[in-house]
């Protein structure tokens, strides 16, 4: 199963850390991200919310400055797109609500991306699963 | 982290907020801080045993205000004062406290907190030195130190601003649109200046530590106002400029000038945020003098290499900021620009002379011209003026580069 792990901090806090603070937890990340190995997929570090820039996906969809605040909603997934510059990245959330609209888009700037180090990606199914459904798992 | 570092954080998070707020129901700055110190304190202890609330602001301004009603009527007993005289908003219920928080009454608040600290008829450094008491919640040490003046002198210094202010009948209801964003540039001017008054305190870690502080009140504000251009803008070019710290010192502490600078020890997550920050603010299609200003630190972080700076594109940003925000300063800026992508038009920045006469840059520019136009005598009296000028060290021996340079070649 692959399974996003979402953090959440006070961005207050982390981004006045002084340069050695954020090197210490990167370096202590770091050794945490070698030995998972190839368990890890891409990770990212976003800019705070003050960077962010938010798409309503109404049918005639607004742009917001500010982070998605509103607590109704709640996160569904997320994209990692490369583009030029806000104006792009904005066009190609429009793109995306044309084909699902409804909710919103928060385009966030990502301060550091670390790449895939998996070799393969594709999905196996839950061994726990397939150790369940073995023969002599069942009764005596 | 310890739950401590997480306490410490929320409250220094949540105090413009609460100040804010207590301001609006006490009116009054030492009342309102006296009330929130006794929130935090308790917040120390509750919230250690108890777990944090789920909203840290409006846990202290509620128990602040009851500390400080405490207070109120205890005296009140002594004096025979009704407290009614010192107290406004006495029929706020605590049910509406959390809905105000979130609406406008909360923006306006810390708005009405922050403007109250760089008052209009407070000189700028008591403006600084309030806004680090009452909004950072700095030490008058800290503040002393970063000021390099006594204790003793600046607790007096913010005495007399918080007395200042007490009789500037400073309005409590919301401002109207007009007057918010007046406030707001006010606020803006005085987070940018807090911002230079690091910036120019060469290595010095706790003065640089304003540069800091000065964003940090900034990423406030543009929480306050997410659609405002101009504070994207300012947040921008505090970022940009702060990302060249690290690279802006040698190992004697004596300045580098940001040619000479070794790019690669600029900070590339500031860079980055900045350059998010403006990226926002364009779309706005509202150009004004700090997103100018950003757009050309910008353009300087953009170059890997000092000879890649697109000073073609940096003549156009100060040709824009002079029609917005003429001064002499801006047009030799432009002129130097110019000169990098044209050469050196002399009749740019002659008639500055006057406005310019004690300007170390001034100088130093029109004798770099000189010496392009083959007048070496000329540039030499004016790399003199410029060395007698000269802030710094680091000013003073890059001009006698320029001197050694034309006595090499004489």
């Amino acid at each position: 199963m692959l399974y996003a792990i979402l953090c959440y901090n006070d961005e207050d806090l982390v981004w006045s850390w002084t340069k050695e603070e954020d090197d210490a937890v990167m370096g202590r990340l770091a050794v945490v991200h070698e030995r998972l190995g190839e368990k890890l997929g891409p990770a990212a570090r976003l800019l705070p919310t003050t960077a962010a820039t938010t798409l309503r996906k109404s049918p005639e969809p607004i742009v917001i400055d500010g982070p998605f605040a509103e607590t109704k909603e709640q996160l569904l997934g997320f994209y990692v797109i490369e583009v030029e510059n806000l104006d792009a990245a904005l066009d190609v959330a429009r793109q995306l609500t044309a084909a699902n609209p409804g909710g919103a888009y928060e385009i966030r700037p990502i301060a550091l991306l670390l790449p895939d180090k998996r070799v393969s990606n594709t999905r196996l199914p839950d061994k726990r699963v397939i150790e369940q459904c073995a023969p002599e798992k069942r009764g005596p | 982290m310890t739950d401590l570092a997480w306490i410490n954080s929320a409250i220094i998070g949540a105090r413009p907020q609460a100040i804010g707020a207590l301001l609006r129901y006490f009116r009054d700055l030492d009342t309102a801080e006296e009330a929130f110190q006794e929130a935090a304190l308790r917040a120390l202890k509750n919230w250690v045993a108890n777990g944090p609330p789920r909203d840290p602001a409006a846990w202290l301004i509620l128990v602040g205000r009851n500390a400080a009603l405490d207070d109120l009527r205890k005296q009140a007993k002594h004096t025979d004062l009704p407290p009614e005289e010192l107290i406004s908003d006495l029929d706020d219920t605590e049910a509406s406290l959390a809905e105000r928080l979130d609406g406008s009454h909360y923006r306006d608040d810390v708005l009405r907190l922050l403007f109250i600290c760089c008052h209009p008829d407070l000189p700028a450094t008591q403006q600084i030195a309030l806004a680090l008491r009452i909004i950072s919640g700095l030490s008058v040490v800290q503040i002393a130190r970063a000021f390099l003046v006594s204790e003793a002198a600046m607790e007096q210094r913010i005495t007399r601003a918080k007395a200042r202010v007490a009789t500037a009948q400073v309005p409590f209801e919301a401002p109207g649109p007009a007057e918010r964003a007046e406030r707001v540039g006010v606020v803006a001017a005085m987070i940018y200046l807090l911002f230079n008054e690091g910036y120019s305190a060469g290595d010095d870690a706790a003065r640089g530590a304003l540069c800091d502080e000065a964003i940090r009140l900034a990423r406030l504000l543009l929480r306050l106002f997410q659609t405002e251009p101009e504070i994207m803008g300012l947040t921008a070019l505090m970022l940009l400029q702060h990302a060249r710290l690290p690279a802006r010192f040698d190992a004697a502490g004596e300045g580098i000038l940001l040619e000479d600078q070794d790019r690669k020890r600029w900070n590339s997550k500031l860079i980055a945020e900045g350059l998010a920050l403006i990226d926002k603010a364009i779309r706005h299609n509202r150009p004004g003098p700090y997103q100018i200003q950003a757009a050309i630190a910008a353009t300087h972080s953009r170059a890997h290499r000092a000879e890649d700076t697109d000073w073609a594109g940096i003549d156009a940003l100060y040709a824009a900021l002079e029609r917005l925000q003429p001064s002499p300063v801006v047009t030799l800026n432009r002129a130097v620009a110019t000169a990098k992508v044209h050469g050196p038009e002399l009749q740019m920045i002659v008639p500055l002379e006057e406005r310019l006469s004690g300007y170390f840059h001034y100088f130093g520019a029109r004798g770099a011209f000189l010496v392009q136009l083959g007048r070496i005598a000329e540039a030499r009296a004016d790399f003199d003026r410029a060395i007698a000028l000269a802030n710094t060290p680091a000013e003073a021996a890059h001009i006698r580069r320029h001197l050694d340079r034309l006595t090499r070649s004489a």
